[in-house]
């Protein structure tokens, strides 16, 4: 049981951080790509190699600490981000059940947790925690304001992530992440069944991961480079792939939620055999990732940034009365067309 | 809060519809285009392999025409040196028994120095001294880049389409 959990750990997380150095690669191209650009082609066939340079680079970097900072917590706020990212992989389910044999080995490093979603919601509010200690612990104006900007920004945009998340919870009428999966794997995939929800999640993860057009944590052109200003070498790098990993696991959270997770509609009627219909579902969950990892990086490429107050209006004007009226609407089609 | 800015007083900003202030359909429409530019021929030199090749109108580093018979034009009068303004060339003249009397024994540009800006060319009264399309110049050290004679002299033929153009120019 334990080394079940540690190899699926193992495998998590080295799919994931090969999938985060892979993000910032596909990353640069779609940016190059959107300016006519051709992008990173250098290091190794295609520029693939990439990601292996930039690693060492910052690994190689000296590690300034600024002598205004407050030591202990410009330590620890670069580690509270990365452990707050990597955390909520923990209970996304990647797959259905692994059958070896007789032994069956659901694929979820937690699994049996029967209160998934309130664990994603508790922990993406600690990564709050890691931006706002890095910009007040650094000593320097910047990275202060960053902190600032991003403890109000995430705190409005969580009301609006929650009642987006209501509405999945109220449909599926489970707090599981496998129920949520199963009720839409029976009837249609939450994003058709609540849109106006899915919009409010959507938008309030790109506030939530610091994305274009809420990157105002970060807002180069106004604060230098926001909370990570006074962070170099590898504490830098931490925030950085805090910051990706926060998108992948925004997106594979989204997945589950909205768009099915390892289901594949009509897959089930072909009567493959449960380990083909097993791999069918991880690569399924996989390519939903994946393109809901292309979309965060398309918009960050679209759309320009937020001014501040603009934000907040959009926040709490704007989503949160439309996040109410998407309960009501919820409230009303789970009595009037699904029962 | 409201900033004054251009976009949002009234007599310059447009007035936004009701389907642009909805916001959605406006973003998905700018998705829409940038992902059209995904597919876009790009406009990316790739330097070192593809080098630029430069109009006749260009200014690269300045050269000394070299004459078909292995002479140079200049006539050392010095005017290049006296205009060259962060005085990056040195002429020093000499007779010769040449039609043109006199030769520069030494003319150096200080490459560190030169700025490009083509006032040397401008001024020869000879067209001794013109730029060239050559821009790839760097040094492993600063004394490698004063250009003496054998640096600079470039036969005329290599020359032509400069000399061409400032013909065209001038008159």
């Amino acid at each position: 049981m334990v080394i079940e959990a540690l190899i699926k750990i193992a495998i998590v997380l080295f799919v994931v951080l090969t999938g985060v150095s892979y993000t910032v690669l596909v990353e640069r191209w779609v940016c190059a790509w959107v300016q006519d650009r051709i992008g990173p082609n250098r290091v190794g066939p295609l520029g693939l190699f990439q990601p292996l340079a930039d690693v060492l680079k910052l690994l190689l970097k000296e590690d300034i600490e600024p002598l205004m900072a407050q030591k202990w917590f410009h330590w620890v706020a670069p580690v509270i981000s990365i452990a707050v990212a990597f955390s909520v992989l923990a209970i996304v389910p990647f797959g259905h059940v692994l059958m070896l044999g007789n032994h069956a080995i659901p694929l979820t490093i937690a699994s049996g947790i029967n209160i998934g979603v309130l664990y994603i919601v508790a922990l993406t509010s600690l990564g709050v925690y890691g931006i706002t200690l890095a910009g007040w612990s650094s000593g320097s104006k910047y990275s202060l304001l960053g902190g600032l900007r991003s403890s109000a920004q995430m705190i409005s945009y969580e009301l609006t992530l929650g009642l987006g998340l209501l509405s999945v919870i109220m449909l599926s009428g489970s707090l599981d992440l496998n129920t949520i999966i199963n009720s839409q794997a029976q009837g249609l995939w939450n994003v058709v069944r609540a849109p106006l929800g899915f919009l409010l999640f959507f938008v309030s993860s790109f506030a939530e991961t610091n994305r274009q057009p809420f990157d105002l944590p970060e807002a180069e052109p106004e604060l230098v480079g926001g909370y990570h200003t006074e962070y170099s070498s590898m504490k830098f790098a931490l925030f950085f792939l805090a910051e990706y990993a926060n998108i992948i696991t925004a997106s594979a959270v989204m997945t589950v939620l909205f768009f099915g997770g390892w289901h594949l509609p009509f897959v089930d009627q072909l009567g493959l055999s449960s380990l083909a219909m097993t791999i069918i579902g991880v690569l399924a969950f996989a390519l939903k990732v994946i393109g809901l990892l292309f979309v965060f990086i398309w918009v960050r490429w679209t759309v320009p940034r937020f001014r501040y107050d603009q934000l907040m209006n959009l926040g709490w004007k704007v989503l949160l009365p439309l996040g109410i009226l998407n309960i009501i609407l919820t409230a009303f089609e789970k009595i009037y067309l699904i029962a | 809060m409201q900033y004054r800015t251009k976009y949002n007083n009234p007599s310059v900003a447009r007035k936004l519809t009701l389907w642009e202030k909805l916001y959605i359909p406006e973003v998905i429409r700018g998705m829409i285009t940038t992902f059209k530019h995904l597919f876009r021929p790009k406009f990316t030199r790739q330097y070192p392999e593809e080098r630029w090749d430069a109009p006749a109108s260009f200014r690269g580093r300045p050269v000394l025409v070299m004459e078909d018979n292995g002479v140079e034009r200049c006539v050392a009068c010095g005017l290049c040196s006296r205009v060259c303004p962060p005085l990056a060339i040195e002429v020093r003249a000499s007779e010769t028994e040449l039609l043109k009397e006199r030769y520069p024994v030494v003319f150096e540009i200080n490459m560190l120095r030169c700025i490009f800006c083509g006032y040397c060319e401008e001024v020869c009264p000879e067209e001794a001294i013109i730029m060239s399309k050559e821009y790839e110049l760097s040094f492993r050290d600063p004394s490698e880049g004063i250009f003496g004679k054998d640096k600079l002299l470039v036969p005329k033929a290599e020359l032509q389409e400069r000399l061409d153009y400032l013909a065209k120019m001038r008159n």
